[in-house]
C-alpha cells in the first residue's frame, strides 16, 4: 500500500513537469490556434541551454532559471516573427492555417538536427550535480528532490502565467486575441505582435521544463519527442488553452505512468494513457476540466 | 481639409468589388448617418476605414493625414475607433476587462481610470455588471458595454455599425440617446444604421449607401423629407 501511495507521489511529481511542457504548448495553441509541432524541439533546446548554462558557469541547476527562461522568450519570440509569421500573413484569411502546422514541423526536423551537428548524438548529463539520486524520506516514503523541486517550479509557473493573463495590460491583450483576433484589433493590438509575445511566453516555459529536467535527465538531440507526443496527449486531456488543465492533464499522465507498473506491464500504462486519451477525444473533446479557456 | 476625409476608395474581398468609387467626408463635432439596406456595403466601409479590408484604390486621411495604408492598430492610436457590427464582445473575460482591453492604446491606457469613470457615468448598468462575464449579459448590456469599450480607446471619432441591431425598440431608443450624449460631450460621431428615422434624427447629416455606392447625402432633415427616403427606408 505504501508503495502505491509512493509511486502516486512521484507520478504527481513527475506528472506536474509534463503539465509544464503541455503548458507551453497550450498558451501557444490558445492565440495562435496552431498545434506547435515543435514545442518538444524547443524543449530540447532549453534543456541544452540549461546544461550548458550550469556547466560552463557552474551555477545552482535551478538559478540556471534565470538564464534560460528570457533566452528561450526571445527565441520563441523571434523563431515566431521570423519563421512563421510570414505564413500567417500570406494565410490571414485562413483561421486554422495548415502550412503553419507543416512549418512548426519544419522547425522541429531542424532544430533536432542542428543539435545533433552542434552537440553529437551522446547523452549528456551534469557532472558534479547537487542533486543527483538526491532524495527525500517523507513518512517512510522516498521521494525524489530534484523532482519535488520539479513541481513546485511547475506549479509556481502555472500561477504566474495565470497571474500574468489575468491581471496585465499583455495578458489581458493576448486574452482577447486568443478570443476574437480582428476585434482584438480594433482595439489597437497588433495581432502579430500579441502572436510573438505569445510563442516568446510557450517557449520561456519549455525552457522553465528543461531546467527542472537537467537534473535527473539526459539530454540528447532527440529527447523532445518523448515529451512532444505526451505534451499532445495531455493538452487534449485538460482541454485546450485551459492552464489548470494543462498541469492536472500531466498529472494524471504522470500518476497512470507510475503506479501502472505496479499492477500490469509497463507497456499497457501506455496503452491506458492512450486509451484514455482517444476517449476524451470521442466524449468529451474539450477536456476533462470543462471551460474552454480558464484564461 | 476635413476632420475624416475618404476620396474615391474602391474596395475588394478577393476578387468580388464591394465599395466603388466612394468618397465622404466628416467634419469634427459632427454626427453623420450611414444608412442603406443589408449588404450595400455600410460594414465594409468602416472596416475599410479602419485598416481591416485597405482599400485598393484611393485614400483616406484622418485630420489632414493618410491612413488608408496604415495597419488598424495604428489607427486606433490616433483616435480613430470603431464599434463593430454585433458588438463583437470579448465573451469569456468579465465587462471590466473588456473595457479595460479597450483602453489597451498608450493614448488611452495613460488615463484608464479616470476613463473607466467617465464610462460608468454615463453607462451606470455596467458599474453593477463589471465582474460578470460579457457572454452572459442581455443583448442591450452587450451593447453597451461594446460602446463602453469604444469610449475607453479615447476616441476623437467613433464609428458605431449598427449598435440598435436585434435590440427591442425601447433599447434601442436609449443606445440613440446615448450616442447623443456621446456626440455632446465632444466626441465626433459617424453611425451606421439600418433604422434610418432613429439615427437621421440625432444626426446633422448623413448618406445613403446602396450598392456600394453613396446616392444621396445631405443634412438629415432633408434627408428625412426625401421621398426617396421615405418609400424605400421609412416605409411611409
Ligand atoms: N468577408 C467577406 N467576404 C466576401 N464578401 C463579403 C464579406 N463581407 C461582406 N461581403 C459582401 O460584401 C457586401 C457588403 O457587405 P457589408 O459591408 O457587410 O454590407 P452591410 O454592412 O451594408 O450590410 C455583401 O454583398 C456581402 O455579401
Ligand atoms: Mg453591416
Amino acid at each position: 500500500m505504501l508503495y502505491v501511495l509512493e509511486d502516486t507521489i512521484n507520478g504527481i511529481l513527475i506528472g506536474s513537469i509534463y503539465g509544464l511542457t503541455a503548458l507551453g504548448l497550450t498558451v501557444i495553441f490558445g492565440v495562435l490556434k496552431v498545434i506547435n509541432f515543435a514545442h518538444g524541439s524547443l524543449l530540447m533546446v532549453g534543456m541544452y541551454t540549461a546544461y550548458w548554462a550550469v556547466v560552463l558557469t557552474g551555477i545552482h541547476p535551478y538559478l540556471a532559471l534565470i538564464i534560460v527562461a528570457p533566452v528561450m522568450y526571445f527565441f520563441g519570440y523571434y523563431l515566431q516573427n521570423i519563421i512563421i509569421k510570414p505564413i500567417f500573413k500570406a494565410e490571414k484569411d485562413v483561421r486554422e492555417p495548415i502550412t503553419v502546422i507543416i512549418v512548426t514541423t519544419g522547425v522541429w526536423y531542424v532544430l533536432d538536427n542542428l543539435s545533433l551537428l552542434i552537440f553529437g548524438p551522446q547523452y549528456r548529463t551534469l557532472q558534479d550535480n547537487p542533486l543527483r539520486g538526491k532524495m527525500l524520506e517523507f513518512a517512510g516514503m522516498m521521494l525524489s528532490i530534484p523532482k519535488f523541486w520539479g513541481f513546485v517550479i511547475a506549479i509556481v509557473t502555472a500561477a504566474a502565467v495565470y497571474w500574468f493573463f489575468q491581471k496585465t495590460r499583455m495578458g489581458r491583450a493576448i486574452r482577447a486575441t486568443s478570443l476574437d483576433r480582428e476585434s482584438a484589433s480594433l482595439m489597437g493590438i497588433n495581432q502579430y505582435r500579441i502572436y510573438n509575445v505569445a510563442f516568446g511566453i510557450g517557449t520561456a516555459i519549455a525552457g522553465i521544463a528543461g531546467v527542472t529536467l537537467v537534473p535527473f535527465y539526459n539530454v540528447f538531440p532527440s529527447v523532445g519527442v518523448l515529451f512532444d507526443i505526451k505534451g499532445f496527449i495531455i493538452v487534449v486531456l485538460g482541454g485546450l488553452g485551459s492552464i489548470g488543465g494543462a498541469i492536472l492533464g500531466g498529472i494524471i499522465v504522470g500518476v497512470i505512468e507510475s503506479v501502472g507498473p505496479q499492477f500490469m506491464a509497463a507497456t499497457w500504462t501506455e496503452a491506458i494513457v492512450y486509451g484514455l486519451f482517444l476517449m476524451v477525444l470521442f466524449v468529451k473533446p474539450s477536456g476533462l476540466f470543462g471551460v474552454k479557456y480558464d484564461w | 481639409m476635413a476632420f475624416l476625409e475618404v476620396r474615391n476608395i474602391e474596395v475588394f474581398y478577393g476578387d468580388v468589388q464591394v465599395i466603388f468609387d466612394l468618397s465622404l467626408h466628416v467634419e469634427e463635432g459632427e454626427v453623420v448617418s450611414i444608412i442603406g439596406g443589408n449588404g450595400a456595403g455600410k460594414s465594409t466601409l468602416l472596416r475599410s476605414i479602419s485598416g481591416l479590408v485597405p482599400p485598393a484604390k484611393g485614400e483616406i486621411l484622418f485630420e489632414g493625414v493618410p491612413i488608408h495604408k496604415a495597419p488598424p492598430e495604428a489607427i486606433v492610436e490616433r483616435g480613430l475607433v470603431q464599434v463593430p457590427e454585433g458588438r463583437r464582445l470579448f465573451t469569456l473575460m468579465s465587462v471590466k476587462d473588456n473595457l479595460i482591453v479597450g483602453a489597451y492604446n498608450s493614448r488611452a491606457d495613460r488615463v484608464k481610470e479616470k476613463t473607466i469613470e467617465a464610462v460608468y457615468e454615463l453607462l451606470p448598468r455596467l458599474r453593477e455588471r463589471e465582474s460578470q462575464l460579457a457572454m452572459t449579459l442581455s443583448g442591450g448590456e452587450q451593447q453597451m458595454v461594446a460602446i463602453g469599450r469604444g469610449l475607453m480607446a479615447k476616441p476623437k471619432l467613433l464609428m458605431l455599425d449598427e449598435p440598435s441591431l436585434g435590440l427591442a425598440p425601447l433599447l434601442s431608443k436609449n443606445i440613440f440617446e446615448t450616442v447623443r450624449k456621446i456626440a455632446d460631450q465632444g466626441t465626433t460621431v459617424v453611425l451606421v444604421e439600418q433604422d434610418v428615422m432613429h439615427s437621421l434624427s440625432i444626426s446633422e447629416r448623413g448618406y445613403v449607401l446602396e450598392q456600394g455606392r453613396t446616392v444621396m447625402e445631405g443634412p438629415a432633415k432633408e434627408l428625412l423629407d426625401d421621398p426617396h427616403i421615405k418609400t424605400a427606408y421609412l416605409g411611409i
